[in-house]
């Protein structure tokens, strides 16, 4: 790596040949990585990289098989996070490592050496948590907190301990645009203090936004390391990936085909005190189209799923309509033999059994849709396992479903490859209406646009997609139509061609409201 | 003595051990820890608490010797369950019969025996206020090491830095882990803590309650200290409270008996139970209060994945 060479500047952290192996298989093979004083370094990979393994050894939460870290040109064991945060190494973590019963000064208070009273843990924190821009309620409860307040709490944790290195995993994962714009502006106070930053992201553009520079992983190596700034998103990725990312074909809008799926006026009532209540909804998804929904997580994503995939069916059954049969009051199961397919937003324990083989976790989704090729014995249904499993394969094939086996537990799988099967479990039945809530949270770039490409597929073939999407990268890619929810408000459906992703930014912000003004009445 | 004050007196022996029990058993759920094994800890402080004060002629040995008991017959739970990473419902259940089982060995000998009773201690000038003195301040040990318990426990676990590890811990122990949060050491010392508790408490029934030995003789009070933790919602004071609650329930069988009232005595005995059930449907109902109270990796294992 000549870049590093040339630098002056003795690295604040370097790490040399670092491997972790997990039995003979290596999530970390030789990594080489310097961080230097005063920098944002980016760490790129895809998911299942070695991003994570990478930097838990850095933190002290796993030990490494072999290789060497140097500490301010010092080797050091980081044997635990306590060593990490004693010579300067803080972490915020991708999952919140924060304790949902405990206060914000008490979750704090559990990360700094003792002998410091809760009293001044809360001034400090508030303090701090001014000074950089990231405002706290040092009392609340975390449990009562939003997830980007308590993002907040894991950066102030680790800021009181003073250190010259601060990890972010995936950072901006779970933020509104505008709530990522003021995390850059509070990192680029850190970095102007002469703190160094290790920035884990996937996020192509926010690496080249706010780093100076990028080491790439791919399969637990180092593929690169470069300045992102003079590389373009289709270089990074290229290393990221190894090939270049098939770019996703998009739908071309011809003529509006039938309303496979519509919402009248749809409002369901909260059902706990952390729901949210959907508030007079209209869509309509016609055939050949994929309309996105975007939002930031927790407006009425999960609510409006619910509702549409009858997991919790609505009061008034005329509010949905799935090709034109009103279904309401309909369970998941009716909705799904009128040709809807579903796939909920997490993958272990709602959209697959994680300990059941991928074949039960078919049965369990299709049993009722497929009941004629998957069971026997009439009323007895008999699993006809040759059947399920020959199904099996052939959604492992055409979703390129990496598995280890025959038919492994659902767990075993990667993120990606799960989701890859689960989505392709539905796409198998060619449903007329598919309904995806986040197909592609947190899965590596390669599957991201594997599953993509068939979700525009399906739309092609005359099928109906709607499809809840955080990412406005995702949406940008697939959708034809875009409308936004905010505290249970569906703005108007505007054509992706229209919009800007500052405009959509502002609605995810809570610029509802309009509809109800009477400006603008229903457009549909 | 009136008669009221006579009532409070049996109200209190009984309600004693169910907090003490339950107030460590409260220590062990806090840092995450579920052990159904209370009755078996408690029938074998009781055994062990017996035997020793036999031998040795002190009742104050004896009940050294029931904390300690119980304590280190929590550490088989605790080796069980922390280290080899047994299932705790299955372990609390077996430690349960294995208690009974083994103190009916420790105790055959003492059958029929007669016991020394805990002496009283008359706390000077407090002693005689009229009514409350009697009441209160001519207690055995064990009732004022009760009192103090509540209050060392409740500052221990929302005061001091060890508690709010220990809550942690209880909350969410990959988390305390990841911070350095020692979470099996911390659990033995939990599970420990609720051993001895419950040893006491078992000494407390046969040096204080009936000064004797009879087989199986905590006759489920360990299960009703379970039923208490969740009772009171994890909070200490609310032990206490919920423990008299409890123990004038238990009385009242007998007083309701002798004075020939028509309750029939299970449903009585069934009370505690049913009382925990609706507390159980209230809190959970509420999933800010559960979130807030309940120890969310209650009956967990950990296993650090290194």
């Amino acid at each position: 790596m000549s870049a590093v060479a040339a630098s002056g500047a003795s690295p604040l952290l370097a790490v040399r040949s670092l491997t972790k192996l997990f039995g003979s298989f290596a999530a970390c093979n030789a990594i080489d990585l310097e961080v230097r004083p005063g920098e944002i370094h980016a760490l790129l990979g895809e998911n299942g990289a070695g991003k994570s393994t990478l930097v838990k050894m850095l933190f002290g939460v796993l030990a490494p098989t072999s290789g060497q870290i140097l500490w301010k040109s010092r080797p050091v064991v980081i044997s635990s996070p306590g060593v990490a945060r004693r010579i300067g190494i803080g972490m915020v973590f991708q999952h919140f490592s924060l304790f949902e019963a405990l206060t914000v000064a008490e979750n704090i208070a559990l990360s700094l050496p003792p002998g410091i009273s809760l009293g001044k843990v809360a001034e400090e924190a508030s303090r701090l948590s001014e000074l950089y821009g990231l405002p706290l309620d040092p009392k609340a409860h975390v449990a009562d907190l939003s997830v980007g307040e308590r993002q907040r709490i894991e950066i102030v944790r680790a800021l009181l301990q003073n250190p010259d290195l601060i990890i972010l995993d995936e950072p901006t994962s779970v933020l509104t645009p505008q709530e990522a714009d003021r995390l850059f502006e509070t990192l680029a106070k850190l970095k102007a203090e002469g703190r160094s930053v290790l920035y884990i992201s996937h996020r192509l553009e926010e690496v080249q936004r706010i780093c100076d520079r990028a080491t790439v992983l791919r399969h637990g190596k180092v593929t690169g390391a470069c300045d992102p700034r003079a590389e373009t998103p289709a270089s990074l990725a290229r290393m990221m990936v190894g090939s270049d990312v098939a770019a996703v074909n998009a739908v071309q809008v011809a003529a509006k085909g039938d309303v496979l799926l519509e919402t009248r006026n749809l409002s369901v009532p909260a059902r706990s005190p952390f729901a949210v209540s959907l508030k007079n909804v209209c869509l309509e998804v016609h055939a050949g189209e994929i309309l996105a929904i975007a939002g930031v997580a927790g407006n009425g994503q999960s609510e409006l799923f619910d509702a549409l995939s009858g997991e919790f069916p609505v009061a008034d059954a005329g509010t949905v309509s799935i090709r034109g049969r009103p279904v309401g009051a309909l369970g998941i199961s009716a909705r799904r033999l009128l040709g809807a397919g579903f796939v909920p937003e997490e993958r272990h324990g709602h959209a697959a059994v994680p300990s059941l083989p991928l074949s039960d976790n078919l049965v369990l989704a299709r049993n009722q849709s497929d009941r004629r090729s998957f069971l026997g014995g009439g009323v007895l249904g008999i699993i006809r396992h040759a059947a399920v499993r020959l199904a099996s394969q052939r959604i492992s094939q055409t979703m390129d479903v990496r598995k280890s086996g025959e038919d492994p537990a659902a767990g075993s799988l990667s993120g990606g490859n799960l989701q890859k099967y689960i989505v392709g479990r539905e796409l198998d039945r060619q449903p007329a209406v598919l309904v995806v809530n986040q197909p592609t949270w947190g899965v590596d770039a390669g599957a991201a646009s594997r599953i993509r490409q068939a979700l525009v597929d399906l739309a092609r073939s005359g099928s109906a997609v709607l499809v809840i999407s955080q990412d406005l990268d995702e949406i940008f890619e697939v959708a034809t139509e875009v409308a936004v929810i905010s505290e249970g408000r569906l703005s108007e459906i505007h054509p992706t061609t229209t919009l800007t992703r500052e405009k959509i930014g502002l609605l995810m912000g809570g610029m509802h409201g309009r509809n109800e003004s009477g400006e603008a009445a229903h457009a549909h | 003595m009136g008669m009221i004050e006579a009532i409070l007196l049996t109200v209190i022996t009984a309600a004693t051990p169910l907090v003490i029990a339950s107030l460590g058993e409260l220590v062990t759920e806090r840092s995450g820890v579920l052990n159904l094994g209370v009755e078996g800890m408690m029938v074998m402080g009781a055994a062990i608490a017996f035997a020793m004060t036999q031998v040795t002629g002190s009742p104050y040995l004896g009940l050294l010797a029931g904390i300690g008991g119980g304590a280190l017959f929590s550490l088989l739970f605790g080796f069980l369950t922390l280290t080899l990473v047994a299932n705790q419902v299955a372990t609390g259940l077996a430690l349960t019969i294995l208690g009974l089982g083994i103190s009916g060995q420790i105790g055959e000998p003492y059958v029929g025996v007669s016991g020394i009773k805990l002496p009283q201690i008359v706390v000077p000038v407090l002693s005689d206020i009229p009514f409350f003195g009697p009441v209160l301040f001519r207690q055995d040990l064990v009732f004022y090491l009760s009192i103090t318990l509540v209050a060392g426990v409740s500052w221990f676990l929302f005061r001091s830095r060890t508690g709010l590890k220990m809550r942690a811990i209880g909350d969410n122990h990959a988390s305390a882990h990841a911070l350095g949060i020692h979470v099996i050491r911390t659990r033995y010392l939990a599970v420990m803590f609720g051993g001895a508790c419950a040893g006491l408490a078992g000494a407390q029934l046969s040096l204080v309650y009936t000064p004797q030995w009879v087989e199986n003789m905590s006759a489920g009070r360990g299960w009703i200290a379970l039923a208490l933790v969740v009772f009171a919602s994890w909070r200490p004071w609310r032990v206490l409270a919920g423990g008299y609650l409890f123990g004038a329930v238990s009385i009242s069988q007998l007083h309701a008996q002798a004075f020939g009232v028509g309750i029939p005595s299970q449903f009585l005995s069934a009370l505690p139970y049913a009382a925990t059930i609706v507390v159980l449907i209230l809190i959970s109902h509420n999933r800010r209060v559960t979130l807030i109270n309940t120890p969310a990796s209650l009956g967990k294992p950990f296993v650090p994945d290194r």
